[in-house]
């Protein structure tokens, strides 16, 4: 069975900093609409999460389903490990 | 329509097999302030409320549905490869008699989760308040977890849903107040 | 100095069978004292903030068990 390399977790930890920046930015944006500032930080940070997802995604496999991630050949969706079992 | 990223929110860690500590954190999976009642309250309370703050329903109950497969995880890695004898010994025999190892959606006493834990009233003010206070009794619900854990891994990983607990409550108060405004005013910075 | 962690002291009588807690605590997390979020409030870094579980250090309230011995937490 295949083992994660220390990589995986270092990548995965800082996709999800990332995410979780946006998360926080998206949750003050909706109550704070005309924050430009906080709208500039907001989409830098996409910017730097499409970086991050591609470096993720082109060795560890597809993040999203229903079409949001490419797959690769053979199908490697369902493959696990999955979130929880890590 | 939703869309799953295969990752959690936040890494989740867990040092011992402790089934017992499983038993506690199922409150927060099928409890009345748990994270599962939280996701369906907010999505179902959307539909009736102002414009103005349907996005900021949409995304916590959306964040609320990474926070119950975090706590998911928690339980099944407390409880992954516990024997029946570890089961029995940690007070979930009768739930290893009807379920396995499996989750299922009840609370620490072993109660199955039911609509009656959420409400929507149709008022926006009386379904903020209530959002405010489900924050709240949750942030405190995760205080006392933390308080009977000694697991340090496990820890951490409340601690940050916990602190979640203050940001959402934070985001309800300021809907309220942008509901108080009159129509149509914008916010200056 | 200001704290969120409160504390009050109950009553405690001599008939009372556990051994009297004769401090107890309750937490009063930022929000409460927040309001509205004003703009550029100081931000942790991205790893920081994931961490710490918000953007912002104004609203980090980390909670520790009075019954562990803490690890890693000062206060």
């Amino acid at each position: 069975m295949k083992q994660l390399p220390a990589e995986y977790y270092q990548l995965l930890e800082q996709l999800q900093a990332v995410d979780f920046v946006l998360v926080e930015l998206n949750l003050y944006l909706d109550t704070h609409n005309g924050d430009e500032e906080a709208i500039k930080q907001f989409n830098y940070y996409v910017s730097e999460r499409k970086k991050l997802r591609k470096a993720y995604e082109s060795q560890f496999g597809p993040l999203m389903h229903f079409g949001h991630s490419y797959s690769g050949t053979p199908w490697d969706w369902d493959d696990a490990p999955w979130p929880w079992q890590v | 329509m939703w869309v799953y990223e295969k990752k959690l929110q936040y890494p989740v860690r867990v040092s011992t097999c402790n089934p017992m500590l499983a038993k506690f954190l199922i409150e927060q999976y099928g409890g009345a302030d748990g994270e599962l009642s939280a996701a369906l309250r907010y999505l179902n309370q959307r539909y009736t409320i102002p414009d103005k703050v349907i996005g900021l329903l949409t995304d916590i109950g959306t964040e609320e549905f990474a926070h119950l497969e975090m706590i998911a995880t928690m339980v099944f890695k407390l409880t992954k490869d516990a024997t029946p004898e570890q089961m029995k010994a940690a007070g979930l025999g009768a739930h290893y008699a009807n379920h396995d190892n499996a989750l299922y959606y009840e609370n620490a006493g072993g109660v199955p989760w039911t609509a009656t834990y959420i409400q929507a009233k149709g008022d926006p003010i009386a379904d903020l308040y209530e959002d405010i206070a489900a924050e709240e009794k949750a942030r405190a619900t995760y205080q006392w977890i933390i308080n009977m854990s000694d697991d340090t891994d496990l820890n951490d990983s409340l601690r940050f849903l916990r602190q979640r607990e203050i940001i959402h409550s934070q985001r309800f108060r300021e809907a309220v107040e942008i509901l108080k405004d009159e129509q149509g005013k914008k916010r200056i910075f | 100095m200001f704290t969120p962690n409160k504390t009050y002291y109950p009553y405690i009588s001599p008939f009372d069978p556990c051994k009297p807690i004769k401090v107890k605590t309750y937490s009063t997390p930022p929000n409460l004292y927040m309001g509205f979020q004003p703009p550029n409030l100081p931000q942790f870094s991205p790893m920081e903030a994931l961490r710490a579980g918000t953007l912002w250090k104004p609203f980090y309230d980390p909670y520790f068990s009075p019954y562990e011995k803490v690890k890693g937490g000062q206060s």
